[in-house]
């Protein structure tokens, strides 16, 4: 590219804009897998798949949320009536600001969709002016008055397009002074007010009544309370009272620990000024546990997570971020992974638009079909011929495949009622045996038949230990499951179910009559005779016999049956869905892809990168026994490798000494010749580069300690 | 009571006025006010007025200004938050809007003064102007000049610059010296002040008789623990409710001395919010205590590995790092405790405070205590720097993160206890001040 410039420079030349067309997500989608065959189908599978859990999962944000939120806008509209009452109490507490403290828990990230929605939803009912900050962009006052400023106003120029004119001189105003004060958003607040009540006329002769103009009160939404500098806020506080006479100021403090940080942050001077009230948020814990009831548990989205990826998406939420928000991402990766990886994940939609598209498969994806593992089980079971017709007759593969697909549906249809029936029988029981949260029972259940393990049984033995009160109102819950499925299975199970409750019913009536009955003469009374030894013997045994073999009462008898009835159930219903055949179709199985990408190693990587380079340059020269490094590997690898020998302080001469040696030898030279191992100036050079390039990896810094030294900052060696 | 407010050149009636919102600061306004003579004379340059937290420095201010309609200008040093505000204030409300908006975008002092001139040729002093700066105690961080130019402003026109603040004026003398101002004490309320003043705003409802004898119990249960006169009366209008119910003042002291006693609690330190209170006032003989005040509110859920984190930070800044090899290291030996012990390290560790420690010790510290193992993934050093964030550790080192971070633990061993019960650590066992 040219200039007209005569000097010399540097010029920014801006590139094209039209230069390329921009790629959409489809275009990557499609694009990379190679096969366009069916992959735009499953672009719109996985478009629509993902943005029903979307929706879902928003709906159920804002339906958690509800209480708190609604409680807080309560508050709002309090705050803006109490300013004008004049009852003696609330002139007492007029020079307090309203602050709502509101406890959210430690997944700030997450924070970020509450205060969207709250702020929406207290700008549509209460009040236009609302200005919410974040810490990070309010290092000091002047930064915090001025957001905040720009906030309120700014927000009322994309509001009110008809009065621009004024708004926009107002800002302009507001930028000629560079200093924002309170006193202008005095100003802009009563002119604002004003020129509302004002602007509707009609309004204001319907209610003469009302003399004074409406005052909706300014909130302030500090959205991370603990980041904010205290001597700020502290600052900011204090001129906030002064100005709360004439500005019905309220604030909403964003807490993620717990609300004695407020009073950690502000002296009592200043959280003298404030009136908190506290509101606490769902814990993260339970909004996961929603989560995954609505979206995972459930038989509505086709798309499923296998043990492995399910196990990898929670211990990142229990262990690492508590956040509900990371999971639905990985939930998102997955599901992307999922359509993207697998041209199968096209028969992975709802039955009806699963057989459609079963019925487009080419022969190339049934071969694909044939190669399933679960498949290739499948048809091993199979008698000769039908095994023939399978792997060479597409059509009748095609029709064994859709008995199939469907099969697998009516397995999730059954899986999760009696999955959740299982749990509420077994949540309550003492020490948990098969997990006090669904996800645990679902996770083994997914991991292997659920009725061979160990804490089954144990769950099992001491659901037979239960009283008859406590069983029959879990049994009823279980009714009420199965009762919303529609399924034929689990029809007839509630059927079966409710005949059981009936028959526990009719105990009550029934026991007051048999217990009458019972008594039996006892093989005691014939001791009372003088007996020898070995009568005396052979009637012990006998009672012996007797005891075991009692007879149960109705009630055992019942719950025994009871208890088959769910065991029946659960061998029926709970097999792990490995056993499915054509599972893969829906089941994400790569944990290992989900783990790289929401929890990566940086830090591991990096190192794997410098000690094998051969797995990153794909050069098979470099390939070398483990623990060592080719002497023709890139020179920071060489660096590296020698700086693990080394201990906290590297001598640089010595190491540079070790670096040209190891690099001669690549070379070829002769180790005996004379300048074998010489420092020239292209290896020194070579050398530096290499330092300063894990100096800038962070493996080493300078030092002041010693001349010629550099400072290890990581520890161990080779 | 007027004897002490007279000064020739002011109305008499408004004096009066004065005289009696001024209720126990009679000596200190007679005092300002034959200090500023009559209102075109001129006043001493600069007055320096300090005194405790709610000891009526404002309030005779504001309430001389306003009454005698001197022309004045009261600005909170707070919220100046640059110089320029300053100005500005002081002359839009001195000349008006025009003057403020002479100033350049970001005036210098010389500005101020070049603009303040111009204005006074146009507008001179007829009577003497007052500038009032609240909380003058925040001018020393302002701009060195700033403070010596407003103490000897005088010499602009007929002006006067009024300090209020709660420290003395020993701390506040620039090392390069300046126009010494009049210092003026205003000592603190004593219990009679408190009592008149309180029994002031009595409640329409009762005697004035009845309110001055609860005013009288009020004080002799609070007066002991705090004498700022505002927290009495924050703590007077959240009390009151309950003496609704009596009337003979005898009674009176049997009826609320419970009460009194669960406000010092509850009210006083702002555990619970006023309206809080009112509420739990209301509903309170069905379920009294219900309510919990802020700091009750202590426990912080975390993610697992956070826990260790936040436990092995706590272990690092406690413990000394000599000791860590017979913590966490399986074959230490046998070494006791009195061989560790160092001259300076007989006192506990819990009394002097967390040391700050390095990240290097940090983690090899939370892979020693976390039972599983761990991969150093990226989000475990983001969950270092959201505990930092979160007030729970402090960085002491510059935000470099090659330069080897340090860190301290700013939890409480109570806390630390309860989160480390949560993860079944015993974390007693591996404090160096409780082997």
């Amino acid at each position: 590219m040219s200039t007209t410039s005569v000097s010399k420079g540097c010029f920014v030349f801006k590139p094209n804009a039209k230069k390329k067309r921009s790629l959409t997500a489809e275009d990557y989608f499609t694009g990379c897998s190679g096969r366009a065959e069916n992959s735009k189908v499953r672009f719109g599978i996985c478009q629509n798949l993902w943005d029903r859990i979307k929706s879902e999962t928003e709906a159920l944000q804002d339906e958690l949320n509800r209480n708190v939120l609604d409680s807080l806008l309560d508050l709002a509209r309090k705050c803006s009536s109490t300013h004008r009452s004049s009852d003696w109490a609330s002139k007492m507490r007029a020079s307090e600001i309203p602050t709502a403290a509101l406890v959210l828990g430690v997944n700030v990230p997450d924070h970020d969709m509450t205060f969207q929605s709250l702020s929406e939803l207290l700008q549509q009912s209460v009040t236009p002016h609302v200005a919410s900050v974040q810490a990070n962009e309010c290092a000091t006052l002047k930064h915090l008055m001025k957001k905040v400023l720009e906030k309120l106003t700014g927000a009322v120029v994309d509001e009110e397009d008809d009065d621009e004119e004024e708004t926009e001189q107002m800002s302009a105003q507001l930028h000629r002074s560079a200093h924002c004060s309170f006193s202008t958003l005095c100003d802009w607040y009563n002119t604002k007010t004003r020129k509302s009540s004002s602007g509707t006329p009609g309004k204001k002769r319907s209610s003469p009544s009302k003399d004074e103009p409406p005052r909706p009160p300014v909130v302030i939404i500090f959205k991370d309370l603990e980041a904010f500098n205290p001597k700020v806020l502290q600052n900011f506080i204090l001129i906030c009272s002064l100005y709360i006479e004439r500005l019905p100021l309220m604030f909403i403090f964003g807490i993620a620990t717990s609300p004695s940080t407020v009073q950690h942050m502000l002296p009592h001077s200043v959280s003298s000024l404030l009136c908190i009230e506290l509101f606490q948020s769902l814990s993260c814990t339970q909004h996961l546990a929603t989560v995954i009831d609505k979206l995972i548990l459930t038989p509505q989205f086709p798309f499923k997570l296998n043990a492995k990826v399910m196990q990898v998406l929670i211990s990142i939420f229990l262990y690492h971020d508590f956040s509900v928000r990371n999971f639905i991402k990985g939930v998102q990766l997955a599901l992307l992974e999922h359509f993207h990886s697998r041209p199968l994940s096209v028969l992975c939609c709802e039955k009806k638009e699963a057989v459609q598209n079963l019925l487009q498969l080419s022969h190339q994806d049934l071969e694909r079909v044939r190669q399933l593992p679960s498949f290739k089980r499948y048809v091993e079971e199979l008698d000769r011929q039908e095994q023939v017709s399978l792997s060479s007759d597409d059509g009748h593969l095609k029709d064994v495949c859709l008995k199939l697909i469907k099969k697998l549906h009516k397995y999730h249809k059954n899986y999760y009622p009696v999955l959740r029936c299982l749990h509420t029988l077994t949540c309550s029981l003492p020490r948990y045996p098969l997990g006090k949260q669904i996800r645990e029972l679902h996770l083994i259940c997914l991991e292997s038949n659920v009725w061979e393990s160990e804490d089954y049984q144990s769950a099992l033995k001491l659901l037979k230990m239960l009283a008859k009160d406590e069983l029959i109102s879990l049994l009823q819950k279980c009714a009420e499951i199965l009762q919303a499925v529609k399924s034929k299975k689990m029809k007839r199970a509630f059927v079966q179910l409710e005949e059981l409750l009936d028959k526990f019913k009719q105990l009550d009536t029934a026991e007051t009559v048999s217990s009458v009955e019972e008594i039996v003469t006892s093989p005691v009374r014939n001791l009372q005779k003088k007996t020898d030894l070995f009568q005396l013997q052979k009637t012990l045994l006998e009672m012996n016999e007797s005891r075991r073999s009692k007879r149960l009462s109705p009630f055992e008898v019942l719950r025994n049956e009871a208890l088959e009835f769910i065991e029946g159930l659960v061998k029926n219903h709970l097999f792990p869905p490995e056993s499915q055949t054509l599972y893969e179709v829906c089941y994400y199985s790569s944990s290992a892809t989900v783990r790289r990408h929401l929890n990566a190693t940086p830090r591991t990587s990096v190192q794997a990168a410098l000690s094998s380079p051969y797995y990153y340059i794909q050069n098979d020269k470099l390939k070398a026994e483990d623990g060592s490094v080719s002497n023709a590997a890139p020179d920071i690898c060489i660096a590296y490798k020698l700086h693990l020998e080394c201990g906290r302080l590297i001598n640089l001469y010595d190491w540079l000494e070790a670096y040209s040696t190891v690099v001669s030898a690549a070379e070829g030279k002769d180790p005996d010749s004379e300048d074998f191992g010489k420092v020239d100036e292209v290896k020194h050079a070579r050398f530096i580069r290499a330092v300063s390039e894990l100096e800038f990896l962070g493996f080493i810094k300078s030092t002041k300690q010693k001349t010629d030294h550099v400072a290890r900052l990581t520890w161990g060696g080779c | 009571m007027t004897s002490l407010l007279e000064q020739p050149g002011y109305d008499e009636e408004k004096l009066q006025m004065v005289a009696e919102q001024l209720l126990c600061r009679e000596d200190q306004a007679g005092l300002l006010l034959s200090l500023m003579g009559q209102p075109q004379q001129y006043c001493y340059p600069s007055i320096f007025i300090y005194g405790h937290q709610a000891s009526g420095k404002s309030h005779v201010m504001h309430v001389m200004l306003k009454e005698l309609e001197l022309p004045h200008a009261i600005i909170s040093c707070v919220e100046c938050v640059s110089s320029s505000l300053l100005f500005e204030l002081v002359l839009f409300s001195f000349f008006g809007s025009e003057a403020s908006s002479l100033l350049p975008r970001s005036p210098s002092l010389s500005d101020f003064v070049r603009i303040y001139r111009q204005q006074c040729l146009q507008a001179p002093a007829t009577q003497t102007r007052y500038i009032v700066m609240e909380k003058a105690e925040l001018l020393r961080d302002a701009d060195a000049n700033l403070l010596p130019a407003l103490l000897r402003l005088q010499e602009l026109d007929n002006v006067s610059v009024i300090l209020l603040s709660e420290i003395s004026w020993d701390k506040f003398r620039p090392n390069t010296g300046c126009f010494e101002p009049l210092l003026l004490h205003f000592p603190d309320y004593s219990k009679g002040d408190l009592h008149q003043i309180l029994s002031q705003d009595s409640h329409p409802k009762y005697s004035d008789d009845f309110y001055s004898s609860y005013i009288n119990i009020l004080l002799g249960v609070f007066y002991t623990v705090c004498r700022d006169l505002r927290e009495l009366r924050h703590l007077v209008r959240h009390t009151h409710t309950h003496t609704v119910k009596e009337t003979d003042t005898h009674k009176l002291w049997r009826n609320i001395e419970p009460h009194l006693k669960k406000a010092m609690q509850t009210v006083y330190l702002r555990e619970v919010s006023s309206v809080q209170w009112e509420q739990m006032q209301q509903m309170e003989e069905k379920e009294a205590g219900a309510l919990r005040g802020l700091s009750a509110h202590t426990h912080v859920e975390l993610p697992y590995y956070s826990k260790f984190l936040l436990v092995a930070a706590y272990l690092a800044s406690y413990n000394p790092a000599r000791t860590d090899r017979r913590f966490f290291l399986k074959h230490h030996g046998k070494i006791k405790k009195t061989n560790f012990l160092k001259k300076n390290e007989k006192t506990s560790n819990h009394l002097l405070g967390p040391k700050p420690f390095p990240l290097d010790r940090l983690l090899a510290i939370f892979y020693s205590v976390v039972d599983s193992r761990v991969a150093p993934t990226a989000s475990i050093f983001s969950q270092i720097s959201s505990l930092v964030t979160l007030q729970l550790l402090t960085q002491v080192s510059h935000d470099d993160q090659l330069d080897a971070p340090k860190y301290k633990c700013a939890v409480s061993l109570d806390f630390i206890c309860a989160i480390s019960r949560t993860v079944n650590f015993e974390i007693v066992k591996y404090l160096y001040d409780f082997l």
